[in-house]
Order: structure tokens, then C-alpha cells, then sequence
């Protein structure tokens, strides 16, 4: 309470003492003070938190919430007073119309950019219902190629398309396998049935019996699937030299359970994306099902002491640093600098800093931004295999802290 | 076409997974079919059964077999403090506000496990995960055949309960007849609030025998939920063997779709099914009218 003598409001009197008090501020100099902050930048973060990937959504949203705690505690965006960047969540549970709802409703609320939606499908429906109102949009992980080739301008994506990573997995998997001897012939492909899995797998199929390596058999599962001992046992009746996984975080770790649990002896694990095969969190729960497996997949650089760091902050923060995290993380801050560079939120201006983009601080093995049509071509994958229980980089040779261990000896 | 030495490791599997979605489906079957609740947030409980169990173990070392004794009477509380407290006082006596207020209660406790547990996808490591029992040239791990026989010996205790004792007499006259029941001096509310608590306890013995195989996330019980009610149709309403039977049928005909029709589409036979008992027995195999 404050007492009975402000109920009837200002006196004349203390509205000149207030007048002169605040006369005398401004004359001796506190103009921050007074002045209005800068309007905050709203950024959309639209990801999947609920529903059947709401695992690697919520890992999105944290990525990108850190960046921009970082932005706003290193003073904002400069070249525009300082301005905080405010986050504007979305949640597309797992649903491409949902997600392009979500795009709508931050849209209406006067965001100055999006940074979404995790999943390919996802990601095809979020951009272009961004492209519609130019909203400057950045994809954070959807690998479809699809997202950057429609001609979309508002559209950029920061990290490596499938195209790329296929190409990456399978010469890197011929490399492994030619020093090994060329144990392995034959392949059998798993993958999740939307637009990721079933990309990947396509290009898989392509690419691999160019390097001498027959792919037997390609089996689509539904997400969610309940089993898999009905897969696992149509591997082993098969008897591929290598398993290529290619799934959510989910039936990935319910896949790996199940070929331990069924004793297949195929001669290596290589997964292309997978959901779980670089991820802390399976590897710390379940090291005797992700020993030795070898995975394709996006990762930060660890010769890096600035990914090191932001490792140290995310694990700080009781969060697993999976992928999802630090290319969310990276989405947010590559439009940050884009905001920044161009000095002002408008649209047309954002996308040219965007399009024109060298910015080289995210710990990630990429060197500086360079986008073409949308896509960023220094970005790539890294091969990881999990080895007593750590994950190693095995490949490209400049990042890597272990050699790879094929054929598999567990 | 699949590898016919596969077949036999492909049912056998069918038969546990089978075994397992009947355990879900039979506290459904007696809250569905009994009592004619359709209890949307079965999936829901089913989730918060499978985090208790996650929670005994990983906090307290409780091997999820151990958690048979505290999580379904936990369960059985709970659902009955449900019926009695929100369900039965919302629905006024009429079905479509039953349907409202379960289908309300599944989206509050989702999302309050959202906030407390997050998204993240939770499994417990046993020391018998990658035990497997070699029968017919299949590997059939311990688990699942842990909770094939769980499921048979649940199955047998409520139907022991259900004919040969008073609280399963009182359960019947009043799915037959509620004001008959009440005429002759059964607390009607009482009933349904020990009925319902039953249907949700045995969430909590699928919960401890889920778990070993399968994972946990606040979402978990979707997929779920749309299999307990096929099962409870095909087996029949409130029949506890019918049950069990339509669960190793959908467990199979789920195993063999995949195996045949590749695994994409291996559901497609169970909501086939669905379709078919509906149109030519909608008394289910074992049950009453639907």
C-alpha cells in the first residue's frame, strides 16, 4: 500500500515537480534512461514439441531460445540500438498444416523472421506459407532438397541438404570399406516413411551399387512403429553385409535394441542420418547397442573452441548437445547477423543479408557462409562412430579423433 | 516376398506383441465394455503408469517387475479418485459428456507431463534387455515373454474376480441394469469408482511389463489407444478373454501385414478387421452387442 494521499492522483503541484525533476535528468544527461528501448526483433520458432518428434522439436526450441539468451546478454543487435531479440514460439506437432498455420498466426503477430521446422515436410509447408508475406526463413534441420530448389527466396537453409549428405555417406563409406579390404557387397536400407527417410533412401539406393555395393532389400516403417523384431528378422533371413538405418530418434534406438536382441551379424552399422546413432543421450543410456555403429550426420566441429563452449553451456543447461541443438542454434544466430548486417527489419532487406552472408562464427566444420539459391554450399556432414562409448569423428580426416573400426567387432 | 523361415519367429513374435496391446486393452474392455465409458484418456494413463515405473527405477533401483506391487494399487487409486472426484460429478450420468470430460483429462495430462517430464524419450536399461529365449529357431526376448504370460494370468484374475466375487457380481448387475442395481442396495458410485480404478490398475500391471521393451514419452500412448479398441471390439465388449484372444489376433495380423504387405502398411489388416467384425459380428468374437 502507498497510502491515502496518491488516491486522488497528481496535484498540480507534483506535476511540476515531476516536469522540472524530468527537465533536470535530460539536461544532465540520462538519455538512455528515458528514451524508449528499441523495438525488440521478434524471430518465429516453429518446431515440432508435441506429437511423434516432439523429442528433437523440443531440442530445437532449446538450441534456438540459447542463441538468442547469447544475442541479448552480447547487447542485442547493435546496428539497431541494441534491440533484444524476443522469441515468438510456435508448435506445428509434427504436422505440415499445423506448422504452416503456426507461420500464419507469428506472421500476424509481426515477426521479422522464422526459424523452423525441423522435419522436411515440415519445413516444404513453413516456408512456403513464409514466402507468401516475404518473410525472411530459416531452415534450422529439414535435409530435403526439395526446400531450397522451388525458387523461394525468403527460404535459406544453414546446414547440409540430403543430396549432399548421401553423396558424403556413401563416398565415405566406400573409403571405409576399400581400406577395410571391401568386406562389404551388400546392403539393406531402414527407413522412416515421410519425406526424409524416403529421400534418403532413394539416393542410398542410387548411389551405392556405383561403389560396388548391392542393396538387397529396402524396408519403409510407419512412425510411430511399436516393433521391430518383424524388420530385424527380415535382415537377418537376408544376411546384408551392412544395415543403413535411416529414422527418428525413436525407432532408431528401438532398431539397434532389436538387432542386438536378435543377434544379427552384419558386418557394420552405417546409418545416414540417424536419429540416434550420434546422440549423447543413446549412447549414455545404451552404449552396448551403440558400440561400433558408424553414423553420417550433421555435427559441430570439434577442433572448435567456440562449439567446445557452447557444448559446455547446453550439457550446463541438463540438455543432451544433439544436432538439433546446435544447427537451431546456428539458424538463429545466421539471422541475427543478417539483421544485423542489414541495420533494419525490412523484409527485402534481411534476405539480400542473408543471400549475401560470410559469417563464419558457428563452430561448425562448414567454413564461411556461402549461399547459393538458398543453400548454404561450405555446409557438410561429418562421419561419427561410436567407440567405447564415445562418439568419434572418423571422417573427413581433418576433424577426426579416431579411426574407424570396420568390420564391427561386437 | 518375406523368407518363409521367418514366418514362425514372425507369429511367435506377433503373439507377444500381441499379448502386450491385449494388456492395455483389458482394463479398457472393463471400463468400455462394462461400463460403458469410452475412456479417451486410456492412453494418457497408460503414460503415466509407464513414468511411474521409469521413476521407481531410475530414482529408486526398482526393477520394473518389482513395481507389479506399488504401481497398480497406485493406479487403482487414482482411478477411482478420478471416477469419483471429475469423471462421474462432470458427466452428470450421459455418455457424450463422459466422452468430452476423458478426451479433456487425456489433453491435461499430456500436457502436464510435457511440463514436468518434457518430450524426451525415456528407457530403462534392465540387466535382462538383450536376454532372449530361443523357442521354434526364434529369439523371443525375456520381457516380452514375461509379458505374455503376465498377460494371460491378468486376464484369468479379473475374470475370476468378475464371476466369483461380490464386487464382480455388483459390476455386472449394473452394466446390466443400474437402476435394478441400485433397487437392491449397490452403491452405485462406489461400484463405478472400483470398476473404473480395476480398468486403470491394469494400465499399471501393462506399465511394469511394458516397459522393459518399450519406451516412455507423453505421447506414448497414442499408439496405443486406437489398438485397445479394436481389441475390445473384435474380442468383444466387457469380455476379459475376448481380450486377450483379439490381442494375439491383432498382434499377429500385425506381424504378418508387415511381413507381407511391407511394414508401412502392416496396420491396415487390424483396422481391416476393425471394419469387418463391425459389419458381420458386432457382438465381437466372445462378447455382447456392441
Amino acid at each position: 500500500m502507498t497510502g491515502n494521499k496518491t488516491k486522488g492522483g497528481f496535484s498540480r503541484r507534483d506535476l511540476l515537480a515531476t516536469g522540472v525533476a524530468a527537465a533536470g535528468v535530460s539536461a544532465i544527461g540520462f538519455p538512455a534512461v528515458l528514451r524508449a528501448a528499441p523495438a525488440p526483433v521478434k524471430i518465429g520458432l516453429i518446431h515440432p514439441v508435441t506429437g511423434f518428434i516432439a523429442f528433437s522439436g523440443n531440442q530445437c526450441r532449446q538450441g534456438a531460445l540459447m542463441a538468442i539468451e547469447d544475442i541479448n546478454n552480447a547487447g542485442g543487435i547493435k546496428s539497431l540500438g541494441g534491440a533484444k531479440l524476443e522469441g515468438l514460439l510456435g508448435d506445428s506437432q509434427g504436422k505440415p498444416d499445423i506448422g504452416a498455420s503456426e507461420v500464419d498466426r507469428l506472421v500476424e503477430a509481426g515477426v521479422n523472421g522464422i526459424v523452423a521446422g525441423y522435419a522436411s515436410s515440415i519445413t516444404l509447408a513453413t516456408s512456403q506459407e513464409a514466402a507468401k508475406s516475404n518473410t525472411p526463413h530459416v531452415v534450422d534441420v529439414g535435409v530435403s532438397d526439395k526446400i531450397v530448389t522451388r525458387g523461394l527466396k525468403n527460404t535459406f537453409r544453414f546446414g547440409p541438404g540430403y543430396g549432399k549428405i548421401a553423396k558424403f555417406a556413401v563416398d565415405n563409406l566406400d573409403t571405409i570399406n576399400k581400406s577395410a579390404g571391401s568386406p562389404a557387397k551388400t546392403a539393406m536400407i531402414v527407413h522412416e516413411e515421410s519425406l526424409f527417410g524416403t529421400g534418403t533412401a532413394k539416393l542410398l539406393s542410387k548411389e551405392l551399387p556405383a561403389k560396388g555395393i548391392e542393396v538387397i532389400d529396402v524396408i519403409k516403417h510407419a512412425n510411430p512403429t511399436r516393433d521391430f523384431t518383424n524388420i530385424v528378422l527380415q535382415i537377418k533371413a537376408k544376411k546384408p553385409d551392412l544395415i543403413i538405418p535411416a529414422n527418428y530418434y525413436n525407432e532408431y534406438v528401438l532398431l539397434a535394441r532389436t538387432i542386438r536382441q536378435q543377434k544379427v551379424e552384419a558386418k557394420g552399422i552405417y546409418s545416414v542420418l540417424g536419429g540416434a546413432a550420434s546422440n549423447y543421450k543413446f549412447v549414455k543410456e545404451f552404449p552396448e547397442a551403440a558400440e561400433q555403429i558408424m553414423d553420417c550426420n550433421h555435427w559441430f566441429d570439434p577442433t572448435s573452441s567456440l562449439a567446445l563452449a557452447r557444448k559446455k553451456a547446453a550439457e550446463a543447461k541438463g540438455l543432451y548437445y544433439t544436432y538439433e541443438v546446435f544447427l537451431a542454434y546456428n539458424a538463429v544466430s545466421f539471422l541475427a547477423d543478417a539483421i544485423e548486417r542489414a541495420g533494419s527489419v525490412d523484409k527485402g532487406a534481411v534476405i539480400a543479408a542473408m543471400a549475401s552472408s560470410t559469417w563464419d562464427k558457428h563452430g561448425m566444420p562448414y567454413g564461411p557462409t556461402k549461399m547459393t539459391d538458398g543453400q548454404n554450399e561450405g555446409a557438410q556432414p561429418v562421419n561419427t562412430q561410436v567407440l567405447k562409448g564415445v562418439i568419434e569423428v572418423i571422417f573427413p580426416k581433418k576433424f577426426a579423433s579416431a579411426d574407424p573400426v570396420f568390420p564391427r567387432t561386437v | 516376398m518375406p523368407d518363409w523361415g521367418i514366418i514362425i519367429p514372425s507369429v511367435l513374435n506377433g503373439l507377444t506383441t500381441g499379448a502386450l496391446y491385449a494388456l492395455v486393452a483389458l482394463g479398457l474392455t472393463l471400463i468400455y465394455g462394462v461400463l460403458h465409458i469410452i475412456n479417451f484418456a486410456h492412453g494418457a494413463l497408460l503414460m503415466v503408469g509407464l513414468y511411474a515405473v521409469y521413476y521407481l527405477n531410475t530414482q529408486f533401483g526398482l526393477d520394473p517387475y518389482a513395481c507389479l506391487l506399488i504401481v497398480p494399487p497406485i493406479m487403482f487409486a487414482l482411478g477411482y479418485a478420478l471416477q469419483r472426484g471429475i469423471i462421474g460429478k462432470a458427466a452428470h450420468g450421459r455418455d457424450e459428456n463422459i466422452l468430452l470430460v476423458t478426451l479433456g483429462l487425456a489433453i491435461v495430462i499430456e500436457n502436464l507431463s510435457l511440463y514436468f517430464f518434457r518430450s524426451d524419450t525415456r528407457l530403462i536399461d534392465t540387466p535382462y534387455a538383450f536376454t532372449t529365449v530361443e523357442f521354434l529357431g526364434a529369439f523371443l526376448p525375456l520381457p516380452k515373454v514375461v509379458a505374455f504370460f503376465g498377460a494371460l494370468v491378468t486376464a484369468g484374475l479379473l475374470w475370476l474376480l468378475m464371476a466369483r466375487t461380490d464386487l464382480g457380481r455388483a459390476i455386472r448387475a449394473l452394466a446390466r441394469e443400474r437402476k435394478g442395481a441400485s433397487l437392491v442396495g449397490i452403491d452405485i458410485e462406489h461400484v463405478y469408482g472400483m470398476s473404473f480404478g480395476l480398468g486403470i490398475a491394469c494400465l499399471g500391471v501393462a506399465a511394469c511389463l511394458l516397459l522393459p521393451s518399450y519406451y516412455v514419452n507423453p505421447q506414448v500412448g497414442h499408439g496405443f489407444i486406437l489398438i485397445a479398441f479394436t481389441i475390445v471390439v473384435l474380442g468383444g465388449m466387457g469380455s476379459f478373454v475376448g481380450a486377450l484372444l483379439g490381442g494375439l489376433i491383432i498382434g499377429v495380423v500385425e506381424a504378418l501385414g508387415g511381413l507381407f504387405l511391407g511394414e508401412s502398411l502392416g496396420q491396415i489388416g487390424i483396422f481391416v478387421i476393425f471394419i469387418l467384425v463391425l459389419i458381420f459380428r458386432p457382438t465381437g468374437l466372445l462378447g455382447q452387442k456392441v
